[in-house]
């Protein structure tokens, strides 16, 4: 029969054991999405791409517009934050990076008596700021790890109308995913558009000029809304990427520790069962020789102190006589 | 030299190949691409994108509502509501234009039904290709 000790460290290991096998099943699971996460992102490339060209080319023509999206305010009075997190724990420092980095730029705004305006996509942003009496314009929740553009579109839509309304520049936290083993929690100013960096993007060559149906400024005008869209896309997709490689590091580490562990507590455990066994053995021998010490005495007695051997013959007597100096 | 044409949605690219020329309702009328064309940018209406191949085959695309790209005999359509005719829901199309239909006899300005009707009718249409074309093989 076990020990106490050794019954207590076999049921801990058997636990660490279910353990391990849930988070190396969690670790695989993420391997593959974030396979899948980062074939989505390159599917999603070429219409963004596309867009940016056709809006480099619309920058490069010179097009002068001025899109609601394009307003710069002179005197920035309140700042957006839009935070990407997942809806689901588990991925190791993912969402409170993200969620630390978005919350810095809303103390900041708060420090230069500017108003804030906080979209928060993810249960994980809603939770965090809800407890701590952020005040959220509104939340998001169910697609953070397969996000589709029609999910980037209704968020486009509710992050537009706020720069509609009062809202001067909107920030956009979310992580980057930059290798599989690095992403990095990024705030990106998100509107108004930055037609500048646009230009910057222009491709070399010399190209024909190019026609416009209708005209160049009702094209843009169409256009950017999409663009808006296409990048809150591309950060969504990267976010999810970025989620599931958190999620695959911070499980291969559980698992990594919970194999430590067992080991560790696989050599407590053998030691707590030799530690029982040489007890028990102790013990067996003490009582062994505790009932042996009592019945030599009268033994002794009957064969020792009489004068006469009553069982000359006999080989009994003398098996007896030996174990009582065992 | 054939002219390149790629459907591109946000989600991935739709379709890719290769083709004659390409027809397309851009807002001020139907405007068709043969190789060589200038560099073009339009916004299209809610209408079927019609692809010409070498051989004589047609293939039409439902798209409503997007943009189309020309350069360097390069025909790319940018749209976030696109569908080739295997991907189209005849039934669902049929459905959503009776109901289209039914709101704008209740009120004939409704904006979302007059488009919703255009977006089953384009569907029908793109459909509708794809059946006339399996009779036509037999």
């Amino acid at each position: 029969m076990p020990g106490a000790q050794e019954r207590i460290l076999r049921r801990r290991i058997a636990s660490t054991q279910n353990m391990k096998k849930i988070t190396r099943a969690m670790e695989l699971i993420a391997a593959t999405r974030v396979v899948k996460a980062q074939m989505a992102a390159n599917d999603a490339r070429p219409y963004s791409e596309q867009i940016t060209n056709v809006i480099t080319n619309l920058a490069a023509g010179g097009t002068a517009v001025s899109h609601p999206l394009l307003r710069q305010a002179e005197d920035v009075r309140k700042v957006g934050v839009v935070v990407l997190t997942s809806d689901r724990g588990l991925a190791g420092a993912y969402n409170s990076t993200v969620i630390r980095a978005a919350e810095r730029v809303i103390q900041a705004a708060k420090d230069e008596g500017k108003g804030y305006s906080l979209v928060t996509i993810g249960r994980k942003a809603e939770g965090y700021f809800k407890f701590r009496n952020y005040h959220i314009d509104a939340s998001f929740s169910g697609m953070s790890d397969k996000p589709t553009y029609e999910d980037a579109r209704e968020i486009a839509a509710k992050v537009t109308e706020l720069f509609a309304n009062d809202v001067d520049e909107i920030e956009l936290a979310y992580t980057r995913f930059i290798t599989m083993g690095n992403q990095q929690a990024v705030v990106r100013r998100f509107l108004p558009l930055d037609t500048e960096h646009v230009e910057t993007q222009e491709s070399s060559g010399p190209k024909a000029e190019v026609e416009f149906e209708p005209s160049p400024a009702s094209v843009l005008e169409s256009l950017l809304p999409r663009y808006v869209e296409s990048r809150l896309f591309a950060a969504l997709l990267d976010a999810a990427a970025s989620e599931h490689a958190a999620r695959q590091r911070a499980m291969k580490a559980a698992t990594d520790n919970a194999q430590e562990l067992i080991v560790k507590l696989a050599r407590k455990m053998n030691q707590a069962r030799q530690d029982a066994i040489t007890t028990e053995i102790m013990e067996i021998i003490g009582g062994a020789e505790a009932l042996s010490a009592d019945k030599g005495s009268p033994e002794d007695l009957l064969l020792d102190h009489l004068d006469t051997d009553p069982f000359p013959k006999r080989v009994g007597a003398h098996q007896a006589h030996d174990h009582s100096h065992l | 030299m054939p002219l390149q044409v790629e459907l591109v949605s946000p989600e991935s690219i739709a379709y890719s190949g290769e083709a004659k020329m390409v027809i397309a309702r851009v807002v001020t009328g139907d405007i068709a691409f043969l190789p060589g064309h200038v560099p073009f940018i339009g916004i299209l209406q809610a209408h079927p994108v019609r692809v010409l191949f070498e051989d004589g085959t047609e293939l039409s695309i439902a798209v409503h509502q997007g943009f189309v790209e020309v350069s360097d005999d390069k025909v790319t359509i940018l749209s976030d509501v696109c569908e080739l005719p295997d991907q189209i829901d005849v039934g669902r199309a049929q459905a959503a234009k009776a109901k289209a239909e039914d709101t704008l006899k209740a009120d004939s300005n409704d904006e979302d039904a007059k488009a919703a009707l255009k977006r089953a009718e384009t569907r029908l249409t793109v459909a509708g290709a794809v059946t006339s074309a399996k009779a036509g093989a037999h």
